[in-house]
């Protein structure tokens, strides 16, 4: 088990299945194909990020730098909320980028759902966290990443 | 962040429910990236991401129908990305079948749009800031923009201030006339830390050094020296239309929403190097370099030597200049190889301005005779169609490669394939 402290852009608690993206996740390649097809494991579409093209992120813990690509990133995301493919929570190891605040905020102000986002964990969480790990996530910003030792 | 009183009372609900939340989302998102205040939006026009209704995107139309009923409209005009469907794309029977359930809020969601404050009916584009269109911010403008391509082309070809806002936030600005100071707003955030250093035999295919870059740098903001040596140090159509289709990829590749051209670009030309941070990281850029992204892009058609059955040019959106040197490549090309048609069919994309105003033109007809189709769709879009989805498409726009099944080819190699059916 190994801790971690970052800055609660959206406080709240939850704990889930890491999926990790060592790449910029890209919102709209990865939620496109899910969003479209009415897939509510929200199957990740993006063919450029090997780390998780093919895998479910709905409920999951999903862990990466930062999000990439097209300004519908944070209405992607909007929308995977209010169409339940949402992940459990974001967390990244670096500074917030626009879109993945945008979206980690509409989803907060204007749905029900509520979707912990956490940044600024450092580099060092994503050398540590796996995918398939458990990770716990609190108000104050604290993820507690177990990897079983 | 520090509020005004009018700004305060709007977010204590003093004009409402809506605007309160449209309020408390623009302060959340300034928050977030330490703005201390609020700044005017002095662009005349806002451009939206968000062009498209599909069926599945309900909750969009739903909070947009939430602001209508509550009067909360943008106070400027705005343009929008492209329709995602075109009757002269062509399309079998399934295929537009599908496009009619998947887009079958369309005529719905346009209407929204239009009570929102869309300019008019044919500011569909992606490309607002060519002339025909002229939705052209002025050098420091403050603009509420999306769309990852226009909001870099505005930044740094034009010399405007946007920051990569999401699709929505972008109307939350236009609808409040105000948005969150911080980043590519500020002097500090349009600095470089990264220098690119370009190191070419020749120049570079513009989507290809954009998707590299991109790759590299993410979002950080890209110093290019080099590129002026080839492209030129004045920044004229030619120049525009290049940095146009880098810039679509730095921004889909990776999320740049600002580079400078040393020689070049408007801040680059005004202040120089004192642009690049003390602690910026150097990326050099060779043909080899350029080879190495070029063969990292993953092919999922599911046979991967299968014939193309079509052929993207134009995302972003061309320019009447690209379309009409478009026109004359490939005349030459089909000319060389005794073809007096295309080999695979292809579908140039262009704002409804511009391809009106091609349409005038005696290149149209030469286009045509080529059974190449003049389109203003986006790309994208028709690719999102499931059964378009499964179809070997080809293009030279490394963004739509991005977003979508299509195969990347330089403008060469296409050339190659339409003129001779394959490379």
């Amino acid at each position: 088990m190994r801790t971690f402290h970052g800055r609660p852009v959206v406080p709240g608690s939850a704990k889930a299945e890491a999926l990790v993206s060592h790449a910029g996740f890209n919102t709209l390649a990865s939620f496109q194909k899910s969003l479209m097809s009415g897939d509510k494991k929200a199957t990740c579409s993006d063919q450029n990020n090997a780390d998780l093209y093919g895998k479910p992120m709905f409920g999951k813990a999903l862990c990466m730098p930062q999000t990439i690509g097209s300004t519908t990133g944070g209405m992607v995301m909007y929308c995977a909320s209010q169409l339940g493919q949402q992940a459990a929570c974001l967390l990244f190891s670096g500074p917030i980028d626009s879109l993945a605040a945008a979206g980690a905020i509409l989803s907060d102000v204007w749905t029900d759902v509520h979707m912990p986002t956490v940044d600024n964990l450092g580099p060092g969480f994503l050398d540590f966290v796996k995918t398939g790990m458990t990770v716990t996530v609190e108000e104050d910003g604290t993820v507690m990443v177990d990897d079983g030792k | 962040m520090e509020l005004t009183r009018e700004q305060q009372d709007i977010l204590s609900g003093s004009k409402g429910e809506t605007l309160a939340k449209v309020m408390k989302t623009l302060v959340m998102y300034g928050d977030v990236f330490g703005a201390e205040r609020m700044v005017p939006v002095t662009g005349a026009m806002g451009h939206l991401v968000t062009s498209f209704g599909l069926s599945v995107m309900k909750p969009v139309q739903k909070l947009m129908q939430e602001l209508i009923d509550a009067g909360a409209v943008s106070s400027q005009p705005f343009t929008v990305d492209p329709r995602p469907m075109d009757k002269n794309v062509p399309a079998n029977l399934i295929q537009n079948l599908i496009f009619k359930v998947m887009y079958s809020k369309q005529a719905e969601y346009e209407k929204q749009l239009a009570e929102l404050g869309l300019l008019a009916g044919d500011a569909f584009t992606c490309t607002c800031y060519m002339d025909e269109i002229g939705n052209i911010p002025a050098k420091g403008d403050v603009l509420s923009w999306a769309e990852s391509s226009a909001v870099v082309y505005a930044n740094s070809v034009l010399g405007a201030r946007s920051n990569r806002n999401s699709g929505i936030i972008e109307l939350f600005g236009s609808i409040i006339g105000e948005v969150p100071y911080f980043g590519l707003l500020t002097d500090e955030g349009r600095r470089a830390s990264w220098i690119v250093e370009l190191k070419t035999s020749k120049l570079p295919p513009a989507q290809l050094l954009g998707s590299a870059i991109g790759l590299k740098v993410m979002e950080d903001v890209p110093y290019i020296r080099g590129l002026d040596s080839l492209l030129g140090n004045e920044l004229n159509g030619t120049a525009k239309d290049y940095l146009k289709d880098m810039g679509a990829a730095t921004a889909s590749n990776g999320a740049v929403g600002l580079f400078h051209v040393a020689g070049l670009t408007p801040e680059a030309v005004e202040s120089g190097e004192t642009l690049i941070r003390p602690d910026a990281k150097v990326y050099v850029i060779d043909d080899a370099e350029l080879a190495r992204v070029k063969k990292s892009y993953p092919l999922i058609w599911p046979d991967p030597d299968a014939r193309p059955k079509l052929c993207f040019i134009g995302c972003p959106h061309l320019s009447g200049n690209q379309l009409h040197d478009w026109t004359a490549k490939l005349s030459d090309a089909l000319a060389a190889s005794g073809r007096k048609t295309v080999a695979v069919p292809t579908v140039f994309t262009a704002a409804p301005a511009v391809k009106d105003a091609f349409e005038k033109t005696e290149d149209y007809n030469k286009l045509t005779a080529m059974k190449v189709i003049l389109s203003d769709i986006c790309p994208l879009m028709y690719m999102n169609n499931p059964k378009c989805r499964m179809m070997p498409v080809i293009t030279n726009s490394n963004k739509l490669r991005t977003y979508t099944s299509s195969r990347y080819y330089d403008d060469e190699e296409i050339l190659r394939y339409l003129s001779e059916g394959g490379i």
